[in-house]
């Protein structure tokens, strides 16, 4: 390749480039899910790379759980507005109200109740594909995922009767009424995620980075104290350096302690780290080996 | 961190009796790839089977009803990177879908890890993953002689293994083979070469995969371009603004660079080569790319950008392997569709010519096509296809066959 350095980092930016591009041409009406976390504004700057200097030819959608981390939203209102995207911000209250998610107690965490949502919000639009930011490194379900997943009329992943993908040949078509989920990041790892960062130079919310923050340590987690979270009797407040590697719901998304306050620094951290991102993170995937499985077969991305 | 690493994908190939998961669980495990959290969950099953040890090929189980049944079911994909490269892995089962997944996983391979049990030597599945990994083409094979440890780590069972073996890949075709002689249990030989194959000078099997040459896989030469999506802002600044865009899929294309668009001929000068980090004087395959011409001629989605001293044929007959991967066998009196770079078009099969028994590679003329069988067969399309020789081109010899009744993808062709 004469003098041109083609790194991982260029093979798999122009490998989702090209996924985002296949959905844009094939799919009638696509839409990006934009959560303001890490993996989602890596999404963005793919399709600013794929599209520019058109607009996206899609809509960015945020199923709100209302069980966020302020600092994101704010990330993704700002950072739709300056690309001048349409944002369409949808709710599990909006869910809640109308009856189709029952939810027993409020401050248990919503993941499990956000697919309800994102199909209403399916059905609503007419979306035939939705692209997601999840990554096949991040769980064992996600590791045999397809980059074009196909779903059923109720949304539902079945994975023994997926379709062989071959080279990068994409087969993208649907019934009414049936969808795809796209993973035009699939083949990236958090180490990837991190890198990019540093390399586009890509702004954030300022929670991945080392701050000092109030926790409660249970068990091998430390949860952050929020309106949400608080101290029950005998636990003790403390103020920890952390910072968050995954921005989910507030009430099950726990920080690792660190003091990497730049992208060089969590970068150092990434490469030696020796506990795997949801691990680390997402109380809600340690319940069983085989919740994340189980979640996405009732239509989780 | 090196963040100017290449990335390379590479799969394996073997029964789970020749140790291939354990093979994978030894690469992750000893590049320290495995996080804590993966390795206790690992820990704890070993011990409630009632194992001495744990058991790296645990690792590479996914999917709850596989855990259940104890097999694998489909192709998986794993990550783990080095100083050097960032790898990709794709995991593929032995049982008896083994041809739909092998041939899924090989199709975006740069390379094969065959294994063999060194007791064993070369069996009927040696060869079938050969044949295989020649028909799709991956471009470096990599012979690993597994469970030295069971043969005494004898140097002579090792060279009658590899010459046998060599043999054998020189019918098919395949040259770029190299053999390494491994224990993936004891660990000799993988990522640290260990005390027991001190005969052996050539480079561990990490070594092999982290230095493996792997630029001129794709094909750089003939300029391939299929136009994915036409840009036409129509504002402001960009009001006369007509970009089309798409990846290169083999080659090279600069400024000034008079292009052919097929199929319908005509031909225009490159104008510019825009990216979201600034124009490029010249673009390489696999870049994604937008391409501006001189002038303004009529392109849509499926042409294909092509220059002069390398066209493609432009056909709407013509001869492929196919891999056929549904449960419902080839219907001749049918239409499917086939997707070819970015063009879909109709197509039917006008003569099932011969199929391949993988196992003893004679050829036998018998006109069905059932899931993981390999066919020989003439298609034709309704619109012409921009095609190359899958053995020259992967990006442009090969196509996906998609039934439109299910909208199942149900075969893989290479162009021949």
């Amino acid at each position: 390749m004469n003098n041109h350095v083609f790194t991982h980092l260029d093979a798999l930016e122009s490998e989702s480039i090209h996924i985002m591009r296949e959905v844009a041409a094939e799919c009638k009406n696509p839409a990006l899910l934009f959560s303001g976390g890490k993996d989602s504004i890596v999404m963005l700057r793919l399709a600013e790379k794929a599209f520019r200097p058109c607009k996206f030819p899609f809509p960015l959608v945020h199923i709100d759980t209302e069980h966020n981390f302020p600092e994101v939203i704010a990330t993704r209102d700002k950072l739709a507005s300056d690309l001048g995207e349409r944002l369409i911000v949808r709710s599990l209250e909006a869910s809640i109200n109308r009856g189709s998610i029952v939810i027993k107690n409020p401050d248990l965490p919503r993941n499990p109740y956000q697919s309800v949502t994102l199909l209403e919000t399916i059905e609503e639009f007419g979306f035939d594909a939705c692209m997601g930011g999840a990554r096949r490194d991040e769980e064992k379900a996600r590791a045999k995922e397809r980059i074009f997943s196909f779903r059923d009329e109720f949304g539902q992943w079945d994975p023994k009767n997926q379709r062989p993908e071959l080279w990068d040949i994409y087969n993208t078509r649907v019934h009414p009424g049936e969808n795809i989920r796209v993973f035009p990041i699939s083949n990236w790892t958090e180490l990837d995620i991190w890198q990019y960062i540093g390399r586009e130079n890509l702004e954030i919310p300022c929670i991945y980075y080392a701050h000092e923050r109030e926790v409660i340590r249970r068990g091998n987690s430390v949860i952050p104290v929020s309106d949400l979270v608080q101290p029950k009797p005998g636990e003790k407040v403390e103020v920890l350096s952390v910072r968050f590697r995954t921005v989910g719901d507030v009430t099950c998304t726990a920080p690792v302690e660190s003091t990497a306050g730049t992208v060089e620094e969590i970068i150092a951290e990434t490469a030696t780290t020796r506990i795997t991102e949801r691990g680390a993170t997402r109380m809600d995937d340690q319940t069983s080996d085989a919740s994340m499985e189980l979640r996405k077969k009732e239509g989780y991305f | 961190m090196n963040s100017n690493m290449q990335l390379l994908r590479f799969i394996t190939a073997g029964s789970v009796d020749d140790g291939k998961s354990t093979l994978i669980g030894r690469l992750l495990h000893d590049s320290k790839s495995i996080f804590e959290d993966q390795f206790s969950a690992i820990s704890k099953t070993s011990e409630k089977r009632g194992m001495a040890a744990v058991d790296l090929s645990l690792l590479t189980d996914g999917l709850q009803a596989e855990r259940e049944q104890g097999i694998t079911i489909d192709v998986a994909y794993r990550y783990f990177a080095t100083p050097k490269r960032k790898f990709i892995i794709g995991d593929t089962p032995g049982h008896e879908q083994y041809t739909r997944n092998m041939v899924t996983a090989a199709s975006t391979a740069n390379l094969v890890v065959i294994l063999i049990d060194a007791r064993r030597g070369v069996l009927v599945q040696t060869r079938r993953h050969s044949y295989l990994a020649s028909l799709v083409g991956i471009p470096h094979i990599v012979l690993a002689v597994n469970k030295m440890d069971m043969v005494d780590y004898s140097e002579a069972r090792y060279n009658e293994i590899c010459t046998e073996y060599l043999a054998f890949a020189a019918q098919l075709g395949l040259h770029n083979v190299t053999c390494v002689p491994l224990s993936a249990l004891v660990g000799d030989m993988l990522v640290d070469r260990g005390d027991n194959l001190n005969w052996y000078q050539g480079p561990t099997l990490m070594e092999l995969l982290e230095n493996v040459e792997i630029d001129h896989d794709v094909n750089t030469t003939d300029f391939r371009f299929p136009v994915q999506w036409v840009c036409r802002p129509q504002t402001g600044e960009y009001h006369d603004f007509r970009g089309f865009m798409g990846r290169i899929e083999a080659g090279e294309v600069s400024v000034g660079d008079e292009v052919t668009v097929l199929p319908s001929g005509r031909t225009s000068t490159v104008k510019e080569i825009v990216t979201f980090d600034g124009n490029l004087q010249t673009a390489y395959a696999p870049q994604s790319i937008t391409l501006r011409l001189d002038d303004e001629i009529d392109i849509s989605r499926g042409d294909m950008f092509v220059k002069k001293d390398a066209m493609p044929d432009v056909e709407k007959e013509f001869e492929a392997m196919l891999c056929w991967l549904s449960e419902t066998p080839l219907d001749k009196s049918r239409k499917y569709l086939v997707k070819h770079t970015t063009r879909t078009a109709k197509c039917v099969f006008s003569s099932i010519d011969y199929r391949v028994d993988v196992n003893t590679l004679e050829q036998h003329a018998e006109p069905v096509v059932n899931m993981n069988d390999i066919a020989h067969v003439k298609l034709k399309v309704q619109q012409p296809l921009v095609i190359d020789h899958y053995q020259r081109n992967r990006a442009s010899g090969s196509f996906i066959v998609i039934d439109e009744a299910t909208n199942n993808t149900v075969a893989a062709g290479m162009i021949c």
